[in-house]
């Protein structure tokens, strides 16, 4: 009997009500949103472990000069795909299990436009890092190359090689499914006179977001080719011999990168816009502006990419050019951040976990954000490049940016999934462990990078033990702070703490808050009415 | 009334199935590249799973639209769904057409000691000059000929422009319920699809074995052979979808009003057909 037969059969007249479907079939078949948005999350964190276990292995190197726990090798292995992990593995679905738990439900929609889609989505994940973690095992080992793949020296990857770039292809598939599946949720799925306009940032950064994934991720699938047919078809695409250009793969690698970044970045600055108001208790300042802001950050992304590769040779009027349009960046991210602080400006602000996490993120992000700028310089930059000051100024603006955003999201919808409210204390616990330990991690970086340490040695010059040393026992204890997390969510979950009410917090705006917690297995199949829109923004 | 609802299927094994299927195929091809012959059957066995899947979820999806079960709110869900798939697709060829760009604007300029290159030229490729079409200073893949834009080319131009207005024809013969008309053109429509690949085929036969144009033929080759094969396999998807829409047609599926299939196919085509002016003007003819 075909599928097709029991779906007509089932639900001709009214699409579905039933409640979750049994034991492993609830999950392996999912169509919910909500199911779907939970794999996402888990699987997301499995993968913030697995990286995080692999940065603690690069930690534990450089926590002394000279050669100790493991080969160049491996280490670059353990760089390469540290990165790979936490940007494709852990961030990205992260935040895609939060756009499907949240985003039907902050639209009033009954479920994701596309829930079959949806499903294969996540997992065709599972299948990608498997392969890629396999690649652990292969006779030439994981790829050293570094994330970014460049060639030649990707070339020289062993029999992982292959697997490396199929498993890109795959997580690119399961990207730009997933974003398509958002797009059409947001644009078409919306309750009746929810404006664009009306709809809650966490919508509006998802919907650029969505966007930018779909535009540059086949660009990534595009350059993962050409290696492909390079290294075994005989094509020249990145050789000069052949006419060709190793330097263009780095263009097309970061036309794709850049984006990328934002990807990474925007859908925390939507969830930012909504913790702040509620617990300023004032809605969001400057909402439209807002909108514009992330759009015009958006549309910058395209146009900076070459700012990964000022070292690299390029014309000076390709420098000035990119130099000039990543500074321009600093504006639409000024207005965010002002919007934030204004947001606050004489509220009545209260200090719950996902308030702190926020607050974190603006703070830390926001040096992430200078060193960035710092970085856009093209004649600083060429004393940067490639060193620790680099390293530090992406892990600021994705460990206290996106993963603080992602924590903080965690916490704030926890007891709308859950139904119980986690433990404040312990929450509370939680972010100073982090806030503190990621700076202790990560500031040293700084001062490394400016003083000449590259990045991806795993030894160094005796004069830079000290500042290295502090950066691993601040990772170490970043590491087992995350412990604590996994902790408050599982009792959480188990249901230990206090029922939480529908609204969950003080007065928060969206549609979210008027639903049970916790949420119902299915959600607004009847669209809700949403008079004044501006009240959900 | 049914149709207020918007329609959330409950269950499929159809995705799943499709990640295994794709598990074989990437791991099959992997190995095979990696030079273990077996492994191809691997691979075959997962592109057979993949299109087995492709054919059950679609026949799903096709029961339940006949059955009525989607609304119109259903529709543009598809609509908009395919919409940014096809945008995923322009920017995958968009990748390889920069490719395109970037050595014949950038790379190979520079090669021949064009902006701040001289000692670029004069040292590791002394005597190379800048031209298109090229394989390189290194003449990798040794002497060939390059395409000719007239020819086999625009035949083929000619023959996707034709396919264009016939589907069109098609379309309005849909929306007016002239289903015979509808019938003709959309056949039509596909045979000029395959007659084109074909073409196609005959033209890398030729490429091959007559001009000494290769995949290997430096970036020339490679450009030339990526663009258009890729260009190929999507006409080639196109033509069989093309096939499939008419099937349906042949078991009157589809009315004036709710045809979604068959616009997003039509879509398609234009999308394919595009593509290809883009690679007529930049890699056949200037």
């Amino acid at each position: 009997m075909s599928s097709a037969e029991i779906s007509t059969h089932h639900d001709a007249a009214h699409g579905e009500h039933h409640g979750p479907a049994k034991g492993i079939r609830r999950w392996l078949f999912a169509t919910n949103h909500k199911d779907i948005g939970t794999m996402y999350l888990v699987f997301s964190l499995l993968m913030f472990f697995t990286g995080g276990f692999m940065a603690l292995i690069i930690r534990t190197e450089l926590f002394s000069p000279g050669l100790q726990f493991v080969h160049p090798e491996f280490f670059n292995q353990m760089t390469t795909m540290h990165a790979l992990i936490m940007v494709f593995g852990a961030v990205m679905p992260a935040f895609v299990g939060l756009a499907n738990w949240m985003i039907p439900m902050m639209i009033g929609a009954p479920d994701m436009a596309l829930p079959r889609m949806n499903n294969w989505s996540f997992w065709i994940l599972p299948v990608a890092f498997g392969i890629l973690l396999s690649t652990l095992w292969m006779p030439g080992g994981a790829p050293a190359s570094g994330w970014t793949m460049y060639p030649p020296l990707v070339l020289q990857t062993g029999d992982a090689f292959p697997f490396l770039i199929f498993s890109v292809h795959l997580m690119g598939f399961s990207s730009i499914m997933g974003a398509i599946n958002i797009i059409v949720t947001i644009i078409n799925m919306r309750a009746p006179n929810m404006t664009l306009l009306a709809m809650p940032m966490f919508v509006w950064t998802w919907l650029i977001t969505a966007y930018l994934l779909i535009a540059v991720m086949p660009v990534l699938a595009g350059a993962v080719t050409m290696l492909l047919t390079d290294q075994f078809f005989g094509t020249s695409f990145f050789l000069a011999a052949g006419g060709g250009d190793p330097v263009m793969f780095q263009h097309i690698f970061w036309f794709f990168g850049h984006p990328e970044v934002y990807i990474m970045i925007l859908p925390a600055f939507g969830v930012v816009s909504e913790i702040i108001p509620t617990f300023s208790r004032k809605p969001l300042f400057g909402h439209d502006s807002m909108v514009y802001a992330a759009s015009s950050i958006a549309f910058l992304s395209f146009i900076v990419w070459a700012h990964h590769m000022f070292t690299v040779g390029m014309p000076l009027t390709g420098q000035l050019f990119f130099m000039f349009a990543t500074l321009l960046i600093a504006v639409p991210t000024g207005v965010k951040v002002f919007n934030w602080v204004a947001t606050m400006w004489q509220g009545a602000m209260t200090f719950e976990t996902p308030m702190l996490f926020s607050l974190g993120f603006v703070f830390l992000f926001t040096i992430g954000g200078f060193s960035g700028l710092m970085l856009a310089v093209v004649p600083a930059d060429i004393q940067y490049h490639d060193s620790y000051f680099v390293v530090a100024h992406f892990h600021y603006v994705l460990v206290p940016g996106s993963i603080f955003g992602i924590m903080a999201a965690t916490y704030y919808w926890l007891p709308k999934w859950a139904g119980h409210m986690y433990n404040e204390k312990l929450g509370r616990i939680h972010f100073w462990m982090s806030a503190i330990f990621v700076n202790v991690t990560f500031f040293p970086m700084h001062f490394l990078g400016l003083a000449g340490m590259p990045r991806r040695i795993p030894d160094y010059s005796t004069q830079f033990a000290d500042f290295n040393s502090i950066a691993s026992v601040g990772a170490i204890g970043f590491g087992l702070s995350q412990l604590l997390f996994v902790y408050i969510v599982f009792r959480c979950v188990r249901g230990d703490g206090a029922t939480a009410t529908a609204e969950v917090w003080d007065n928060p705006r969206g549609l979210e808050w008027t639903v049970p917690s916790p949420a119902p297995y299915h959600t607004f199949e009847e669209p809700p009415e949403v008079t004044d829109g501006k009240a959900f923004s | 009334m049914s149709n207020n609802r918007y329609y959330v299927p409950s269950e499929s094994y159809w995705p799943i199935v499709g990640s295994i299927g794709l598990l074989f195929t990437m791991v099959g091809v992997s190995t095979w590249l990696n030079g273990s012959s077996p492994a191809f059957w691997l691979f075959m066995l997962g592109v057979t799973i993949v299109v087995v899947m492709l054919f059950g979820w679609f026949a799903n999806v096709i029961a339940e639209s006949e059955s009525g079960v989607y609304n119109a709110q259903v529709d543009v869900s598809f609509r908009m769904g395919m919409f940014w798939f096809i945008f995923s697709e322009v920017m995958f060829f968009s990748a390889f057409f920069g490719a395109l760009f970037y050595a014949r604007n950038m790379s190979i300029p520079w090669l021949g000691g064009d902006s701040n290159n001289f000692f670029t030229n004069l040292i590791l490729w002394d005597g190379f000059e800048s031209t298109w079409p090229t394989n390189g200073p290194a003449d990798v893949g040794g002497e060939y000929e390059s395409m000719p834009p007239f020819g086999l080319p625009l035949i083929n131009t000619a023959l996707l422009l034709t396919s264009s207005v016939t589907i069109t024809i098609a379309h309005h013969a849909l929306l007016q319920g002239q289903r015979a008309l509808l019938k003709v053109f959309l056949a039509l429509t596909f045979l000029l699809g395959f007659i084109f690949v074909y073409l196609q085929g005959v033209e890398y036969i030729h490429a091959y074995h007559e001009m000494n144009l290769k995949l290997t033929s430096g970036i020339y080759g490679s450009t030339f052979f990526m663009l258009t094969g890729f260009h190929g396999m999507h006409v080639t998807i196109g033509a069989i979808m093309l096939t499939i829409i008419w099937l349906r047609v042949m078991k009157g599926h589809f009315t004036p009003t709710k045809h979604f299939a068959f616009e997003a196919v039509a879509w398609y085509w234009h999308f394919v057909d595009v593509v290809w002016i883009g690679l007529y003007v930049f890699v056949y003819w200037l």
